[in-house]
């Protein structure tokens, strides 16, 4: 101010040049303001700006990791993964105009109204999946668009190439890539992968736009070879799927196991379904009934009764067991055999199937001394195949046991097992008296085996069972030509409210061949037949020699039946 | 000044022992046309980053400064007599215009600023950041300096005729930049410090009165200058990505095309009015120190201009359009770096977009105009 009066008062020469300074001055705070204020961003804040800047738009995704492949024992696949991309939109970046959504959801395929209503429905969310699983044509589809906030993100889809063939075993996972049933469930962590995480750069609407820094990489999932054998899965199968049509019966499972190792080489249920379109069908068709569901093993448990008799040494084979009038009364009640058989030995009761007979012996026997075989045949605790569901059966202490339970016990009434104990329990059989361990992947070596019986009394047994495939016997359409066979048939009134049915039956057939060194070891359960016949050497049985005689051929297993015209007849009955 | 017309000739003759070269001819100014270059040429590497690296973008953006150079090669032949002989018609035409605006105009993201010519679309707000200083300057052209208090109303009122038309449209930043043009003219021409301090205190006091007419978004605007983070999603979103763009380019940037902020489109407006954020997150301090000090020596050649000039008309026109040039560039810096409220001011030269370019080129023109014209045999 007084400069200025004093160069106004002074010169007044041209007030444009005075103020010239003042203009500079000026000019010069201004300039000074604008370099400080870039200094300060830019050197003395530039870290905390820099760090704001990355958390803007560096991010940290997750990478999907590829789910390992199962596969059949000799590596064919039985659930592989084959990459898919799922659809999703930020609700918020997406455009609002209908035509736009109209549009999208042609390429989606699916109705605008629906599409709306989704998005509508989370607007407040950042993602919402628009579809998953989509084909490729599809994707490029969708992207072809080129709308803003939709996305594609990389996924996992299972594909199940045998699908209801071995649906039951190998399970399913759910669309977020989890094992939700069978193998795929309870070898989960085998099979999962672990997500790997990288740093990506995105831009403002959550694109990719580089990947900056892999801080993890994803570890695939492990394969898992399973000791299930494609071929025999597919033969059982198809037998199982037939007879129960043909028998009209409500369900059926079918176990093969490894006569030696224990290892599961087929497994199959009816009803089945279809893994790869689960959104059919109803759910209860998804349990593995041979290892979920249990029933009572009648006339299948009656060798494990011998064998405790034999064991015992008040038994042997010829020891007579006298069934006569073809019933029995244990307290207040009654056990039945078919027809009066007349005075027979322990051979023939295994063969001719006496419920008295067995009932007879049982009660010659301590209770503690019955029981105790069936513990340690393992019925009443579940096989421990990590099969996820699996049912425990029941066997009561046979110190809650009284007489009657006893002698219903020895024909197989008043315990309850699942198909894959009954198997398990005839693979001890098999075994001259070992019990193996039940396995669904494939063992490497010979697992460990527990001695159960007396090697010599399971060969007693099997040589009994050998009979019941035998004339005169109960299985005679279990035999399978060139092979000798040994096993037995159940039929078994299944119980309801009210006691036991006269209208319903489950029936059996447990069995190995071949006899004289078995391989393998089958179970065949034919749930409520309801076409006429329901005997197990009827239903069952067929099934059993059918599978048998494909897979001993499948698997390259030498006969040892001695070429006779009654083994070919018989095997020519058996066709039939 | 009656004999501008024979003196365009004067002065090359009378020098014919000092050669005058192919630009004087040109009645171009070689600072000036240099610093001009290299800011545009600064501007357009930026821009190609800006813009996503699409060459079509830079083309366009050539063109527009082709035209605006060839717009600044014809204002510099055109004498300053002429000039002041113009200055009330364009004017008058740009007041008038402006009302037209008003009425038939043009909407353009809401507001009203076009005129359809049917060929092109003209703002007469560009016409009238040039014909105002112009006007002032003729006003006070033949006036004793300092003017007296009769003359300076005439002025003030010829400013605030069109500054209020610019401010109803509403077009606040340009209102500012042509009100800020005219007052420069006025300021230079000398006005008694009793009358500034005068003005400035009305300006308070009429702070509250222009709150109060302000549109939401402009409220908005200056409440976001003074607290950014107060929504950061919303109106403080430009000035937080536009700070963090320009801080995290340090010293020496990120590099060309390798800004994040910038090139993962986190930055609005990075090609037009935020194209300084990526100068200062690609080139750093540097990058930005840089343009300021081509924005300086172009300001500085101005004012040297200016203070050369051989009438009032001509050193008050020179000094206004550099100055105007000089608050184009502090309001866009000043606000692209927070320190000031978001005013839609392009960042001149740089910024994607024509209109106030070729505007601006003009102004360059009149510069070299009056320098060029001199006569240098008679000073005085």
């Amino acid at each position: 101010m007084r400069w200025q009066r004093h160069e106004s008062a002074g010169g007044r020469a041209d007030p444009a040049l005075a103020r010239r300074r003042v203009v500079l001055a000026c000019f010069a705070l201004a300039g000074l303001a604008l370099a400080g204020r870039a200094v300060f961003l830019q050197v003395l804040n530039t870290d905390f700006l820099r760090r704001q800047g990355e958390a803007r738009h560096l991010r940290v995704v997750s990478v999907p990791a590829h789910r390992g492949m199962i596969m059949d024992r000799n590596g064919e696949p039985l659930a592989i993964s084959t990459p898919v991309d799922s659809v999703w939109a930020d609700p918020g970046a997406l455009p609002a105009d209908r035509r736009a959504l109209a549009r999208l959801a042609q390429a989606l395929g699916m109705p605008a109204e629906r599409l709306v209503r989704r998005i509508a429905a989370r607007r407040e969310r950042e993602f919402v999946y628009l579809r998953r699983h989509v084909d490729p044509a599809t994707a490029a589809r969708v992207m072809a668009l080129g709308l803003p906030g939709v996305h594609l993100q990389r996924e996992y889809r299972r594909y199940y190439p045998m699908g209801e063939v071995a649906a039951h075993v190998v399970g399913f996972t759910n669309i977020d890539d989890v094992g939700q049933e069978g193998v795929e469930l309870g070898w989960d962590r085998w099979l999962r992968g672990e997500p790997g995480a990288k740093r990506v750069l995105k831009d403002r609407l959550g694109r990719v736009v580089r990947d900056v820094a892999l801080l993890r990489p994803a570890r695939p999932g492990r394969d898992l070879r399973l000791a299930l054998d494609r071929r025999l899965q597919y033969l059982a199968y198809r037998e199982l799927k037939a007879a129960v049509l043909r028998h009209r019966a409500r369900g059926g499972s079918i176990v093969v196991l490894d006569a030696r190792t224990g290892e599961v080489l087929a497994m199959a249920n009816q009803p089945a379904y279809n893994p790869n379109r689960r959104d059919r069908g109803p759910r209860t068709a998804r349990r593995n009934r041979a290892v979920t569901d249990v029933f009572e093993p009648g006339s299948t448990m009656k060798p494990f009764t011998v064998a405790a008799a034999l064991e015992s040494g008040r038994f042997r084979p010829d020891t007579p067991v006298d069934t006569r009038p073809g019933l029995l009364r244990v307290a207040d009640a009654t056990v039945r055999d078919i027809r009066n058989f007349g005075l027979l030995d322990v051979t023939e009761v295994v063969r001719r199937s006496s419920n008295v007979g067995a009932a007879k012996i049982a009660l010659a026997l301590p209770a503690r001394r019955l029981w105790s075989v069936y513990a340690r045949l393992g019925f009443g605790r579940a096989t421990a195949s990590g099969f996820p569901g699996e049912a425990d059966g029941v066997l009561l202490d046979h110190r809650r046991w009284h007489v009657v339970e006893q002698a219903t016990a020895a024909f197989g009434y008043g315990l309850s097992v699942t198909a894959l104990q009954l198997a398990r329990a005839y693979a001890a059989l098999a075994a001259d008296g070992r019990l193996p361990q039940v396995s669904f992947p494939r063992r490497a070596g010979n697992a460990g085996s527990e001695r159960v019986l007396p090697a010599r009394v399971a060969r007693q047994v099997r040589a009994m069972l050998e009979g019941v495939v035998g004339p005169g016997g109960t299985g005679r359409r279990a035999a399978v030509p060139g092979y000798r066979v040994a096993g037995k048939t159940g039929t078994v009134r299944k119980a309801g409210p009210g006691g036991y049915s006269d209208t319903r039956y489950v029936a059996l057939f447990a069995g190995m061949a071949p006899a004289s060194r078995p391989r393998l070891v089958a179970v065949v359960v034919i749930d409520e037949p309801r076409a006429g016949a329901y005997y197990g050497g009827e239903v069952a049985a067929p099934v059993f020699a059918r599978v048998m005689a494909g897979a001993l051929r499948l698997l390259d297993v030498p006969p040892d039946a001695p070429r006779g015209p009654m083994h070919v007849a018989l095997g020519a009955e058996a066709a039939t | 000044m009656n004999g501008g017309r024979a003196g365009l000739l004067g002065p090359d003759e009378t020098l014919a022992r000092r050669r005058p070269g192919l630009l004087a001819r040109a009645h171009l100014d070689l600072p000036l046309l240099a610093g001009l270059t290299a800011v545009a040429g600064l501007g357009l590497v930026v821009l190609y980053s800006a813009a996503g690296e699409r060459m079509e973008v830079v083309a366009r953006q050539l063109v527009r400064l082709g035209i605006g150079f060839g717009v600044m090669v014809a204002a510099a032949q055109v004498p300053p007599a002429a000039l002041r002989r113009w200055a009330p018609w364009l004017y008058g035409l740009g007041v008038v215009l402006l009302a037209a605006v008003m009425t038939v105009g043009e909407t353009g993201k809401g507001a009203q600023r076009w005129l359809d010519l049917g060929l092109v679309r003209f703002q007469p707000s560009e016409l009238m950041k040039l014909a105002l200083p112009l006007v002032v300057a003729w006003h006070l052209a033949d006036a004793h300096l300092p003017p007296d208090a009769r003359r300076v109303l005439a002025a003030a009122a010829a400013i605030a005729v069109p500054v209020t038309l610019i401010a109803l449209q509403p077009d606040l930043g340009t209102a500012l930049v042509v009100g800020a043009a005219g007052f420069f003219a006025l300021f230079l021409a000398g006005l008694r410090w009793r009358w500034l301090a005068g003005l400035g205190l009305a300006a308070a006091a009429g702070a509250p009165a222009l709150w109060h007419f302000m549109h939401d978004y402009q409220r908005a605007r200056v409440l976001t200058f003074l607290d950014p983070e107060r929504d950061p999603l919303g109106a403080g979103y430009h000035i937080i990505q536009s700070k963090i763009a320009i801080g995290s380019g340090g010293l020496f940037g990120k590099g060309w095309l390798h800004g994040t902020q910038a090139h993962l489109e986190f930055l609005p407006e990075r090609a037009t009015d935020f194209i300084f954020a990526v100068l200062g997150e690609e080139f750093g301090l540097t990058g930005t120190v840089t343009l300021l000090a081509l924005y300086l020596f172009l300001v500085l050649r101005g004012l040297h201009i200016a203070a050369r000039a051989q009438d009032t008309f001509a050193r008050l026109t020179a000094g206004a359009v550099s100055l105007t040039f000089l608050v184009y560039a502090f309001v866009n810096t000043g606000m692209v770096t927070g320190l000031l409220p978001v005013v839609g001011l392009p960042l001149p030269l740089v910024s994607y977009g024509g209109t106030s370019l070729v505007t601006m080129m003009a102004g360059f023109g009149i510069l070299m105009s009056v320098h060029t014209h001199r006569k240098l045999l008679s000073p005085s």
